[in-house]
């Protein structure tokens, strides 16, 4: 037992709780002092508390990931998010697989944003690190595993509480209260992928950099500095929005790779309760750059930046405290901690909405009516339409919450999520996407152009006569792959449409920007990014269509769907069929060696007791090298099976695919794609069925009587009868003086390769015994049955069955590049922004204004 | 009337759109009974229905049957009224189906049968969980 570290780590908790709470009060009394020797001493305590805080966060996580990399599993946290087999590197995805290591994971990121604050920012720092140390403070509490006397009540839950605690009553504790479990219960195989060591860390420094606009922007209510805070919250806004966005799409290419439902986004209340903030803070940001131009839409940034940070600590609640249990395909565990969580998000919100109500009249605004040609009026409308947006995925969202809230004033209330909610929210969302796209092509115009009425269509005459032609080039195009299709779904063509008029209208005010002021052109550069993101939606999700049809002609099955039947391709063993222009050809499954990389044919290998450790057969060479040699043990990853599919194109170019299922005795099976990717379009293809050789049923036995080199049919191939022989140990057994054992080789020709089956017949202790062999890869199983030395003849027991088979599923998603060609680019955008935004600041800091 | 006036009145009428049209698309979590007097009256709307899998004396699941093709499945599910139902799917079993605690199922009678389109598991907290592999 490893007492110490979970002792340590837990006193860093309770250190970083305590510090948080102590530099939250000093920076308070800095800020609301008016002497300013006691305000510089007051601000130096709160900056101490505050680097003490930091170390313990650090001292946390290291101590955490001691623990864990160690394979201390008699702490909860390493038992059931670990085991002894995991790779170092998914060793890092456990840290916060767990609640409790994504709160350690969003505090690190406020603790390092906290720190760049306190060194960039000395006019701010009082006010801002206030409420930065408030939040840390709470998020502290979450993770603090304390129970309070008296009331009984546990505060957080620790990451480092024993398994013992966790699980008193299991009868292993209480009869040996020291037992250490030998191995943990291991990571969910969804989660061992590359994506997920980046994709939580990008998206929790995404929420953490929520926490600066808005902690600028009540600061400036506090210290009645209404509009100062708009310019060094800028750029942190665009900071989040650009990590934030990064964050949610990495999760979406997860989604893509690993799981199988042929998408990266399926609107789950997971995904869309981090997607709702985005739009939000994306409207925040465009209200924040209108008032930076014109002094208007002051108050509206002060609510969209404070709904931002609210709707992030909204979006936790609902992803962890249970309430979506009923409508979310995630499993989620409640930790107990809904109260916890609840008394966040009533804090912030209350603090914040009575901060507004008490300034709101001092707040100055323009009384100044809007112009229809004013840029204002345009970029106001898009914020508006983002805003409704949010709120159209917020609100089915929240029915869960709706319900609770009326069961709790004694109502009932059983509204769920809409049934079929991809087509549900894909609707909506697409037809305030069309929206956004064309007003952010024209707003730009009455932005930069600062044009009238009758310009306007001078200005964008060039463009969008151009968007029509390339409509009609790209609407021809698509009528020529799918056919009349196009027609029947006429909002295909609008967003067509749409997309490519946004593209080309910020394609124009991008090259008059970069002639001029390359530094300005962020804006232009993510819309355009906007607009090829929306294309490749379109036509990734909109035509993307099964490839793998059947084209046998036969049902496979009577009682599946007719679906089933259609849309799958069943694939036997080396039997080559045609899908979407290629032929495709399984090869038989494969195994993943551990330390190499490469795939096993299992065939080659001998496997031994223990599923992660098999023994080769013969000289395995992987990529042309030779890796094991005949005899060698080598590491497997057991769970993983991958199943070679050979694709050729007309050309005779091949393309192999691995789809992947995985087997985890602990938590079921699990199958991933593979993606053969082309410039043009990926082919997404997954194992949907697979046979189980071990339950295969087998033929009758069927007899033959064969001399040597004869040949015969075992399940259609020629087999030939090389040599009997007579051998003197079988297997690791030596035998007896008086056992006889003879061993035949038969050579089976196979599809591309001679196969060799050795049936062994035994005679021992007067008794007759046979071993047959079995080649996995033609379904035939041999017997050497019986001797007939008379003759010179042998008798062959055949026992086929069906040949190891995969149905699959693959679909084509033409295009889906310019997807992430255009996340690029508002990635980009974003970026430009940023160093454009923040020269901006340090310009007024250095003039001393800040 | 100013014209900031208007957009404001344009907006909360959008929102209030929102709230009647995303409260029309809303599907019920609703009873086996209930489903089933929907769907003979007609109403094929897709519902939820929250429940557990059958068990037996020992706590071993039971009902589960294996469709022939092997890619289909079908379930015994107890509603929270307790009514039993057997549940149809067209899709293989969901992976930890046979831990979760409780099931959703999405989707409407067929006659007699209960066809699911979509589940949903919710698994044992981690906290319930009182076995340890040894």
């Amino acid at each position: 037992m490893h007492y110490f570290i979970g002792d340590l780590g837990h006193f860093f908790v309770i250190t970083s709780f305590v510090t948080a709470l102590v530099s939250a009060f000093s920076y308070f009394k800095a800020t609301m002092s008016r002497d300013l020797a006691l305000q510089a001493s007051w601000r130096r305590n709160g900056a101490a508390a505050f680097y003490v805080h930091a170390v313990s966060v650090l001292g946390i996580c290291v101590s955490l990931f001691v623990i864990i990399a160690n394979h201390y599993f008699e702490y909860h946290y390493a038992y059931s998010y670990s085991d002894k087999k995991l790779p170092s590197y998914y060793l890092i995805s456990t840290f916060w697989n767990g609640q409790e290591g994504s709160f350690l994971l969003w505090m690190f990121w406020h603790v390092v944003l906290g720190l760049v604050l306190i060194h960039t920012n000395r006019f701010w720092e009082a006010s801002v690190m206030t409420i930065f140390a408030l939040v840390q403070a709470f998020l502290a509490s979450m993770i603090l595993g304390v129970v309070l006397p008296l009331v009984d009540f546990r505060v957080g839950s620790s990451p480092f509480i024993l398994l013992r605690d966790v699980m008193q009553d299991a009868p292993v504790f209480k009869m040996d209260p020291e037992f250490v479990p030998q191995d943990g219960n291991g990571l969910n195989p969804l989660l061992q992928n590359y994506w997920m060591v980046i994709h939580p860390p990008t998206l929790f420094l995404g929420f953490a950099a929520t926490l600066v606009p808005f902690s600028f922007c009540l600061a400036g209510l506090w210290l009645g500095k209404f509009k100062d805070w708009v310019r060094p919250a800028l750029p942190w806004a665009l900071f989040g929005g650009a990590v934030l966005g990064l964050g949610i799409l990495m999760g979406g290419y997860w989604a893509y790779e690993t799981l199988n439902f042929g998408g990266y986004w399926n609107w789950d209340p997971v995904e869309n309760a981090v997607y709702v903030p985005w739009l939000i803070l994306v409207a925040a940001i465009h209200t924040m750059i209108i008032y930076k131009n014109s002094e208007a839409a002051l108050k509206v940034s002060i609510i969209l930046v404070i709904a931002v940070f609210i709707l992030i600590l909204y979006s936790t609640f609902l992803t962890r405290s249970g309430i979506l249990g009923d409508s979310s395909v995630h499993s989620f565990t409640d930790l107990g901690l809904s109260g916890q969580l609840l008394v966040y998000l009533g804090f912030f919100s209350l603090t914040a909405i009575v901060l507004c109500i008490i300034r709101w009249n001092k707040i100055p605004s323009s009384d100044k009516d809007v112009s229809v040609y004013s840029r204002e009026l345009w970029v106001f409308i898009g914020v508006l339409v983002l805003c409704l947006m949010g709120f159209h995925v917020l609100v089915p969202t929240s029915f869960p919450v709706w319900n609770k809230i009326v069961s709790l004033f004694g109502g009932s209330s059983n509204m769920a999520p809409p049934a079929d909610q991809v087509g549900f929210y894909t609707r909506s969302q697409l037809m305030y996407a069309v929206v956004i796209a064309i007003l952010s092509g024209i707003g730009q115009y009455f932005w930069w152009k600062k044009i009238e009425g009758k310009q306007l269509w001078k200005e964008i005459q060039f463009p969008l006569i151009l968007s029509v032609l390339l409509f009609l080039v790209l609407a021809q195009f698509i009528f020529s792959q799918y056919g009349s299709e196009i027609f029947q779904k006429p909002s295909y063509l609008i967003v067509l449409f749409a997309g490519i008029f946004t593209i080309s209208l910020n394609a124009k005010i991008l090259f008059s920007l970069l002639r001029s002021s390359p530094g300005l052109s962020g804006g232009a550069v993510a819309h355009i990014g906007v607009g090829l993101m929306l294309l490749g939606i379109l036509f990734s999700a909109g035509f993307s269509r099964v490839v793998s049809l059947n084209n046998t002609g036969l049902i496979y099955s009577r009682e599946a769907s007719d679906e089933f039947n259609r849309e799958n391709l069943l694939l036997f063993v080396n039997e080559p069929r045609t899908m979407a222009g290629y032929k495709i050809e399984y090869k038989g499954p494969r195994l993943e060696p551990r330390h190499a990389s490469g795939f096993v044919n299992p065939n080659d290998v001998e496997f031994t007791d223990d599923p992660f450790r098999v023994v080769a057969e013969k000289n395995i060479a992987l990529k042309g090298d030779t890796v094991y040699h005949k005899g060698d043990t080598f590491e497997i990853m057991a769970e993983n099976r991958y199943y070679e599919v050979v694709l050729t194109s007309a050309n005779g170019k091949t393309h192999t695919l691995y789809p992947r299922i995985q087997d985890n005795p602990n938590m079921g099976m699990a199958a991933s794609p593979d993606i053969k990717r082309d410039v043009g379009r990926d082919l997404y293809a997954h194992v949907i069925l697979r046979s189980e050789p071990e339950e295969a049923e087998w033929s009758k036995v069927e007899e033959i009587k064969v001399k040597a080199h004869e040949d015969f049919f075992a399940n259609d191939y020629v087999c030939s009868l090389e040599s009997v022989e007579r051998i003197f140990s079988v297997g690791n057994t030596p035998l007896d003086s008086t056992d006889v054992a003879v061993k035949a080789s038969i050579r089976l020709k196979g599809e591309y390769q001679d196969y060799f089956a050795e049936p062994i017949f035994i005679i021992r202790n007067r008794m007759v015994g046979r071993i047959p062999d079995e080649v996995p890869d033609l379904g035939v199983k041999l017997t050497l049955n019986n001797i007939h030395p008379e003759t010179s003849q042998f008798s062959i027991g055949v026992m086929t069955r069906q040949k190891d088979y995969i149905v699959l599923k693959a679909l084509d998603k033409p295009l889906i590049n310019v997807l992430w060609i255009g996340t690029f680019l508002l990635m980009t955008g974003l970026i430009i922004a940023i160093v454009r935004r923040y020269r901006e600041f340090t310009k007024m800091k250095e003039k001393g204004l800040e | 009337m100013k014209k900031s006036h208007i957009i404001v009145l344009t907006v909360i009428a959008a929102a209030i759109g929102i709230l009647i049209s995303s409260a029309g698309d809303a599907s019920t979590y609703v009873g086996f009974s209930e489903a089933y007097a929907m769907a003979t009256t007609g109403n094929r709307k897709d519902i939820h229905v929250v429940g557990e899998l059958k068990k037996d004396g020992n706590g071993n699941i039971i009902g589960i049957e294996p469709g022939r093709d092997m890619v289909s499945f079908s379930f015994v599910m107890i509603d929270e009224q307790g009514k039993e139902q057997r549940v149809m799917y067209n899709q293989p079993m969901p992976q930890d189906f046979t831990k979760s605690e409780k099931v959703v199922v999405i989707g409407s009678y067929d006659g007699d049968a209960f066809r699911a389109s979509k589940i949903l598991l919710k698994c044992p907290s981690k906290y319930q969980e009182q076995k340890v592999n040894v």
